[in-house]
């Protein structure tokens, strides 16, 4: 019997599921070796059947949300995580450090209607979670290697590198050291290919924070290259604030 | 009161007497705030965060918001820059557009249940399909170093420059690539798609000289012609209850924008080579049947191409690839042609250049009350006494038309019918 797999959505912009839409023949190949049950952007809508492999895109900001992610890990082997949203609360997770409600207030004229959370929340907070790959999006290399892997029965391999590493790979010029352009490479998971580097940019660490990441060091160079701790503060508060180290960094350079 | 909705969409019908009584589209997108989430930050983050807001059309997004910081600094950008925001957004017309007729709409028009199944059958337009999918990927990586959320544009231009040897690769690929948009063209011309003709407002930018993309006029089917600050006077934005995307209208009526709105209003904007070939498809443009929006998406796929081949080919390296500029306070505006239609942004920035208030206003909520109006004409003429899932399906149909933001595009219905 084929594997089964589900694709589902939370609060999120549908960036990390065009991994799978934006595959290509990919996506055909996959689709033969694989039943997909549940992936309402592609067509199938089946939450109740049991699956192998689950991913989970986007955070939870609703309370039938919160159920939702119950059901669907009562009904998943093996549930991973797609995306900076579902691993690390995403660019909405900034209405944790608002307040949220006068935020829903002031954007919508009726806000009794809109059941919504005060907080914007990783997949991990609500129910156990097999794996996390990160990025906003997700490089569609990545995911289609986890599910290659994950079907051939390995456990699949995380990046845990720093940007700065892929950077020297390529044999980028260094935007810090050259231009002294704020980088967040030095604190950064690698994943992307070092793209902000390659076309001369600072990395904003939309891929979250990379394993042992020095984020103390990190503010203290930003903080010589002439950012005020509120600037400071926001480079770590950003696509990725619920990430423990960058929220913790973030928090401290905030109340300087 | 009404009962909340959460997580799905779902359609609400009466029925009475045989006439519809009530029809709420309700949607749920989980809120997520980003006007407020703008605020307080520096302009360098703005056209990363609003990237964000949709996957599928993120370079609209920055395309929009560029474009009104721009405004409020004072920049003019130089014709490298200018062109090359044409050529990124042609990548992302055929990208979602490609995404939109191959993976949601074909299967609905020829009764599968998704592309995957679709395939089986149609193998060669699947894949070909496919293809020109990747080629405005391709177009975006180009630009932005990644398709989704690229990160290439900055205000005032791009962080650099692409290469003439990978211009000129990509080039190639494009070419050898027409004759399918071409075919593709001619394919969607002999769907058969159920003749409703309606009568709407369609609403679009309008440029002097070109198919309208990052600049123009907002002009009507109905004789309006504004500079894009003057909105706000005549289209209002308000919160149903039943719904989290909020509606828009114009002089208190429902409007279309996107595809067809687009190509009704600027027709005479295309290329001979783009006309004739609409004319050898046989349908007639202006169109009042909203169906025909899926053509109308294959013949702007096919100008996408026809502009990327006209832009690579005269490309070469600028002298800068980014203006020089310093932040000031002000207001300002952008409103750019979207996939799915007219995207406007409002900015006001204090002197260090940071977010005071940002507002956004999406091509989806726009089209909203257009589709209830739509639903409620096509399911009269449909005939009201189909059964539940038979009118499901034809409320699916008429809404995916639209192309909302795929995640109330899908086979998402629940559909609560009262007949009394
Ligand atoms: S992580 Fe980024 S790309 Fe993925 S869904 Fe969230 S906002 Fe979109
Ligand atoms: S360099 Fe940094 S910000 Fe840029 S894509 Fe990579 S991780 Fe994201």
């Amino acid at each position: 019997m084929k594997p089964k797999i589900a694709v589902h959505k939370f609060a999120s912009c549908d960036g990390c599921q065009l991994a799978f839409l934006n595959a290509g023949e990919d996506l055909l190949t996959l689709a033969g070796m694989v039943d997909i049950i549940h992936f309402t952007e592609a067509g199938p809508i089946d939450e109740e059947t049991e699956v192998d492999i689950a991913f989970v895109e986007g955070s939870i900001t609703t309370p039938a949300d919160c159920n939702r992610i119950q059901r669907i890990r009562k009904n998943s082997r093996y549930l991973l995580t797609i995306g900076a949203c579902a691993t690390a609360g995403g660019l909405q997770a900034l209405r944790n450090f608002a307040n949220a409600k006068e935020w829903v207030a002031s954007v919508y004229a009726a806000p009794e209607y809109i059941q919504s959370l005060a907080t914007s929340t990783p997949i991990r907070e609500h129910v156990k979670v097999d794996l996390e790959l990160w990025g906003c999006p997700v490089s569609a290399k990545q995911v289609l290697r986890a599910v290659h892997d994950l079907l051939f029965g390995v456990t699949p391999k995380v990046e845990l590198d720093k940007v700065c590493m892929e950077c020297k790979r390529q044999r980028h010029v260094c935007v810090m050291v050259s231009k002294n352009i704020p980088c967040m490479g030095p604190v950064t998971r690698t994943g992307c290919g070092a793209i902000c580097p390659q076309v001369g940019r600072g990395c904003y660490a939309c891929f979250g924070p990379a394993e042992n990441s020095n984020t103390g060091a990190m503010g203290v160079w930003l903080q010589g290259l002439g950012l005020m701790p509120e600037a400071i503060a926001k480079r770590f508060l950003f696509i990725n604030s619920e990430a423990p180290e960058f929220r913790a960094a973030g928090t401290q350079w905030k109340s300087k | 009161m009404l009962a909340r909705v959460e997580g799905e969409g779902a359609l609400e019908l009466s029925i009475k007497d045989g006439k519809i009584e009530k029809l709420h589209l309700r949607i749920f997108e989980p809120p997520r705030l980003f006007e407020k989430l703008l605020e307080g930050r520096p302009y360098t983050d703005v056209i990363d965060i609003v990237a964000r807001i949709c996957g599928i059309c993120p370079v609209a997004y920055q395309m929009s918001a560029a474009h009104a910081i721009d405004s409020i600094f004072g920049v003019n950008v130089n014709p490298w820059v200018r062109t090359m925001r044409r050529l990124m957004y042609c990548g992302e017309w055929i990208e979602s557009h490609a995404l939109h007729i191959h993976l949601l709409a074909a299967p609905d028009y020829f009764g599968f249940e998704n592309v995957v199944a679709m395939a089986k059958q149609y193998p060669d337009e699947v894949r070909r399909g496919l293809l020109l999918q990747s080629l405005g990927n391709r177009l975006l990586r180009l630009l932005g170093g990644r398709s989704v959320h690229p990160v290439g544009v900055c205000v005032g231009g791009f962080y650099s420059a692409p290469s003439v040897d990978a211009v000129k690769t990509l080039l190639k690929e494009f070419k050898q690539a027409l004759p399918m948009a071409e075919q593709l063209v001619r394919w969607t011309a002999a769907f058969n798609l159920p003749d409703d003709q309606q009568l709407f407002t369609s609403v679009a930018l309008c440029h002097p000289h070109e198919y309208p993309m990052n600049e123009g006029r907002i002009v009507s089917s109905s004789g309006l012609d504004i500079a894009i600050n003057e909105y706000q006077n005549y289209f209002t934005e308000t919160h149903v209850p039943h719904s989290t995307a909020l509606y828009s209208h114009f002089n208190g009526q429902p409007y279309l924008v996107g595809p067809l709105a687009r190509l009704n209003l600027n027709l005479g904007k295309l290329p001979s080579g783009v006309r004739q070939l609409i004319t050898e498809s046989g349908i007639a443009f202006p169109s009042n049947n909203m169906f025909h929006s899926v053509i109308a998406r294959a013949v702007e796929i096919y100008y996408a191409f026809v502009e990327s081949i006209r832009i690579m080919e005269q490309y070469t390296l600028p002298a800068a690839s980014c203006m020089d500029f310093s932040p000031k306070a002000g207001v300002g505006y952008g409103c750019t042609e979207a996939p799915r239609g007219i995207l406007w942004h409002r900015y006001e920035l204090d002197e260090k250049g940071d977010v005071v208030k940002a507002t956004i206003i999406p091509p989806t909520s726009q089209n909203q009350a257009r589709i209830e109006q739509d639903l409620q004409t096509s399911l009269m003429s449909f005939g009201l006494d189909h059964g539940d899932d038979e009118l499901r399906l034809r409320c699916e149909t008429v809404i995916r038309n639209y192309d909302p933001c795929i995640s109330c595009a899908t086979h998402f219905l629940k559909l609560r019918v009262d007949r009394s």
